[in-house]
Formats: C-alpha cells, sequence, structure tokens
C-alpha cells in the first residue's frame, strides 16, 4: 500500500515536472503546424461519436480519408449538399491537408456551380445564376479559411487565384493571388508571370503590368513565352511605348 | 565424508570465483532475456500482423487507382502509416501485458529470479525483448510501405513521362517535381520514428501496470483506458491550466488527468506530414527527447513496483 501511494506521489512529482516540457512542446508544434486541430463538442457533432473517437485516438487522417472518399461517392451521384458537409468535416480534421481544400472548392466553385446553371428543374434563370454564385462564394469560402490554415504554401493562393479570374473575372484579385503565390517557398516560376497577365487586363494599371512584363521578357529566352510576348505588345500598344524600347517582332515567332 | 567435504562436492567447478566473476549489473544477463522474450514472442506469431498490414496496403492501392496520383498517394500514406500506428501500439500493449503474468503463471519467473538475476535486468531484458520486436515489426511494415509507394510513384512517373513526351521541358519538370513532391519524401521517416517512439512509451507504460496486475486482461483493459486519456491529456491540461474549468471536482479530475498520464497526441504528427508539414530537427528532437523520457520513467516505476512484489 505504502509503495503504491509513494509510486502515485512520484508520478504527480514528475507530473508537475513534465507539465512545463509537455505545453512548451505542443506550443512548438502549433507554431510549426502541427496539432491545429481542437478536440471540442463541434468536432464531435460534426464527425459523430464513432469518428471523434477514432481522430482523437490518433487516427484523425484515416477518418478524414474515409470521408473524402464518401464525399466522392456523393459528388458522383451529384449530391451537392453532402459534398459540401463532407468536405467541411474533411477539412476540419485535415486543415494541413492543402489537397482537400483545393478539391473541396473545385467541386463547390465548378462543379456544384455548373450543375446550379444546368438544373433542369429551376425554370428560372435569375435563380439558376444565384444559385451558380452562391456555389461560387462557397468555393471561395474554402480556399480562404485554407489560406489561413497554410499561409506558408502557395497552392491555395494559386487555386484562388485561378477561382476569381475564372469564376469571377476579376483579374486584379487574381494578380494579387498569384503574386502572394509566388513570394512563397516552393512556388512554381509560373505564377510570377501569371501575376503579370491578370495585371495586364486591369484597367488603370497598364504601365504597372508593363513595367512587370517587362522585367520577365529582359530575364531571357526561359520567360519569353506567346502568352507574354502578346500581353507586352498590347500593352506596348496602348502606353505608346516609343519605338526603339519595344520589343522585337520576331520574338513572337521565335517563342513557344 | 564429513560436512566440509559434502560442501566442497556440491560447489560446481569454478564456484570458487563466483563471488569475484558475478557482477551486478550484467547487459549479458539482459540479453539473454532479451533473446529469450523475443523467441518467445514470435513464437506467438505476432508476425501474422504485417501480413495484414500487406494486405490493407495492397488492397488500398487497388482501391485507390480512381483517384488523382496526389489523393492516392496521400491515402496510401496516411493508410499505411495510421497502420503502422496501430499496429504498433496494439502489439506494443498485448505483448507487454502477458510478459509477467505469464511468467508467474508458467513459473519462469521463479527459476529465473532463484537465480543471481536482480530484479531490473529481468524486467529490463523483457522491455528490450518488446522493443526490439516492435522495431523488427514497424521496420518491415516500413519498408513494404516504402517499396509500395515508390512502386505507385515510378508507375505515375512513367505514365506521366509518355503523356507529356511532346510538352516543353519546364512542364514536364514541373510535372515531374509535383508526382515526387507527393509521393516519397524524407519527412516520413521522423514520422515513423516518433510512431516507434510512441510504442516505446506504451511498451513501458504496460510494463508498469502488468507490475501491479494480476492477470493480462486487467492490463490490457487499463491499457486502453489510458490509451484515450492520454490523448485527451492535453486538452485536459490546457483547461487545467487556463482555468476554464469550474467546480472542484472538474478541477481535480483534469489535475490527475495532467499530472499522472502522458500526453500521447504529441506523438501524433504523422497526419500532420502527410499533409505536407515539414518537421524541424528541433521538434523532431524534442517530441523524441520527451518519448524516452517517458519510456525510461514508466521503466523505472515498473522495476520499483516489481521489487516490492511478492513472488
Amino acid at each position: 500500500m505504502m509503495r503504491t501511494l509513494l509510486v502515485l506521489a512520484i508520478l504527480a512529482g514528475i507530473g508537475a515536472l513534465k507539465l512545463p516540457v509537455e505545453n512548451d512542446l505542443a506550443a512548438l508544434h502549433r507554431q510549426e503546424h502541427f496539432r491545429g486541430v481542437k478536440f471540442n463538442l463541434d468536432l464531435r457533432e460534426k464527425i459523430g461519436q464513432l469518428g471523434f473517437v477514432a481522430a482523437l485516438s490518433g487516427f484523425r487522417a484515416i477518418v478524414a480519408d474515409g470521408l473524402f472518399i464518401q464525399a466522392n461517392v456523393a459528388w458522383e451521384r451529384t449530391e451537392w449538399g453532402r459534398v459540401l458537409l463532407l468536405f467541411r468535416h474533411v477539412t476540419t480534421l485535415q486543415p494541413r491537408s492543402t489537397l482537400f481544400w483545393d478539391i473541396a472548392a473545385w467541386h463547390m466553385a465548378w462543379n456544384a456551380s455548373v450543375a446550379a446553371m444546368n438544373d433542369r428543374t429551376q425554370p428560372r434563370l435569375a435563380l439558376r445564376v444565384k444559385a451558380q454564385r452562391e456555389y461560387f462564394a462557397l468555393g471561395k469560402d474554402f480556399l480562404e479559411r485554407g489560406i489561413k490554415n497554410n499561409p506558408d504554401r502557395p497552392q491555395l493562393y494559386e487555386a484562388l487565384a485561378r477561382l476569381y479570374k475564372e469564376k469571377y473575372k476579376d483579374h486584379e484579385h487574381a494578380a494579387e493571388y498569384f503574386a502572394k503565390a509566388a513570394t512563397l517557398p516552393g512556388a512554381p516560376s509560373f505564377d510570377k508571370r501569371f501575376s503579370a497577365y491578370e495585371l495586364s487586363y486591369c484597367e488603370g494599371r497598364e504601365r504597372e503590368a508593363y513595367e512587370r512584363l517587362r522585367a520577365l521578357y529582359d530575364e531571357g529566352e526561359k520567360e519569353r513565352l506567346p502568352t507574354l510576348i502578346t500581353r507586352l505588345k498590347f500593352l506596348e500598344n496602348k502606353l505608346n511605348i516609343p519605338e526603339d524600347q519595344r520589343i522585337p517582332d520576331k520574338e513572337g515567332q521565335i517563342a513557344h | 565424508m564429513n560436512t566440509d567435504e559434502s560442501a566442497s562436492a556440491l560447489q560446481p567447478l569454478g564456484a570458487s570465483t563466483w563471488e569475484t566473476r558475478h557482477r551486478a549489473f550484467s547487459f549479458g544477463r539482459i540479453a539473454a532475456i532479451t533473446i529469450n522474450t523475443l523467441t518467445e514472442l514470435t513464437r506467438l506469431k505476432v508476425f501474422y500482423v504485417l501480413l495484414v498490414f500487406g494486405l490493407l496496403l495492397i488492397g488500398s492501392s487497388i482501391f485507390m487507382a480512381q483517384f488523382t496520383f496526389q489523393q492516392e498517394f496521400q491515402i496510401l500514406k496516411d493508410i499505411s502509416l495510421g497502420a503502422i500506428s496501430i499496429f504498433t501500439s496494439l502489439l506494443a500493449i498485448i505483448a507487454t501485458a502477458r510478459l509477467i503474468p505469464q511468467d508467474i503463471e508458467d513459473r519462469t519467473v521463479y527459476t529465473i529470479l532463484a537465480k543471481p538475476v536482480p530484479r531490473i535486468e529481468y524486467l529490463l531484458g523483457k522491455i528490450a525483448g518488446v522493443l526490439l520486436l516492435l522495431a523488427i515489426s514497424t521496420l518491415m511494415m516500413s519498408v513494404a510501405f516504402v517499396l509500395v509507394l515508390y512502386t505507385r510513384e515510378q508507375t505515375v512517373l512513367h505514365a506521366t513521362l509518355r503523356q507529356m513526351s511532346r510538352s516543353p521541358r519546364e512542364q514536364v519538370d514541373s510535372a515531374v517535381q509535383a508526382v515526387r513532391a507527393s509521393a516519397l519524401t524524407i519527412d516520413i521517416l521522423p514520422g515513423i520514428i516518433i510512431i516507434y517512439l510512441k510504442a516505446c512509451l506504451l511498451t513501458a507504460l504496460t510494463l508498469f501496470v502488468s507490475t501491479f496486475a494480476t492477470t493480462s486482461i486487467f492490463t490490457i483493459v487499463v491499457m486502453a483506458f489510458i490509451y484515450f486519456i492520454g490523448h485527451l491529456q492535453a486538452t485536459a491540461r490546457e483547461y487545467w491550466l487556463q482555468e476554464h474549468a469550474s467546480g472542484l471536482i472538474t478541477h481535480v479530475f483534469l489535475a490527475v488527468v495532467a499530472l499522472l498520464f502522458p500526453d500521447l497526441q504529441a506523438f501524433n504528427l504523422v497526419d500532420d506530414i502527410v499533409a505536407g508539414t515539414a518537421i524541424s530537427l528541433a521538434l523532431f528532437v524534442k517530441t523524441a527527447v520527451l518519448g524516452i523520457f517517458y519510456t525510461t520513467i514508466y521503466t523505472l516505476l515498473a522495476a520499483f513496483v516489481f521489487y516490492g512484489k511478492e513472488l
């Protein structure tokens, strides 16, 4: 009995010593984007009791994968409400997976929005357009929340830029997000180029776009791609750039 | 034959030097117990777990053929590393839970401890045997996982290169880089080591529980509870330290959980590693040190309880 009490006392003593170590480690984990999921009642309500227990026991990723597979099945059946719900669970469980945020946004802004526009059960165009815009907003929301959870990675900035460009036709925001993506480690080289392309479509920002495109052009052959040359020539004409400062015409034929 | 003569006749060869040769602590004796424990556990066919793991890997990779390569690789890594984690944890608890009760039941423990083997050596040998078994199992599962992932990566790479044979060099390089980045990365290795350390911690904790348990079933049930509470310890600790809890009973309960249980969530880093979060050396070392600290403490406590156990 004495030994048991002594063991408990030792455990409590060591426990008091380990507390600051555990706290510091937990803080370091969060600082480096680990353990970002809060296990609370809200999560339990979202994923159910069994999923919650599994996630709590260290199998969060597997639970998220299972829900992701279910979301894919729902997508095949075009059950958009279920797709949205399941992707909300998936992204809650795995907030550091850019893939899940990206796919969730793609389903909403590309697939569900098109389905809403082609919805034959809704005869009124205005309501179809409204539904379409709502799905765009849901896609944007996924990407914005994804960026909040992954501010250090370029993929979701790129996806948001594409959404602004293709769905909202908002070139200014598209340019802004491509530029943000380009500054992050691991970003592909085309992000910088795409940002300049998008900027070249923005009224009033032609000079800035021209300077950025010209700087890319001056980096060498690798950057002299057909779209870049086309946009540069368009801006040269629009800004009345002097002939001697313009890029040669033949470049357009040489570059791929 | 007088008394001195009979005593002399009973002494084994070289017994006159026995006292000088016998060491209070011997790694040789620990190694002998370790090998014996490992052999004993191997005979229990625990490696069948690896067969289940292999089937799970092959099954999941066939099932996921319909996904894109990023999705496929992510799910394959999640399932494989999750399976490694659950199998090593189960092995750690089940294999360790039966060690002492089984030895008491078989009376092996009396045979060993009747010899000049200190109880700490007996315990260290036992735990080292389980840790060795866990190391072999983790290594074999990791090799199988890496092989499957590498094979899938090569298949996807060949398919990508074939499809993009006419594309510009920059695009091909970018695609190849994307495939490689989503498949096998070096960050998985520290993730697997941390899974192993978590299993070591569970082994030491199970050994500690089994020193005052009478049956292995009791140990397994207690460990199942500890496993879940350990995963909640971080939440309890935060609530306790930030004084969110209202009421004395809740406050005491949270304190007990925070002080007496290990923080098992600290070892669940692999989910985020698979999702692409890079693990820094400092973070890895600190987590590993915490794992080794817990393992050492629980082993020492197990030895302390075992010394007071009447056998």
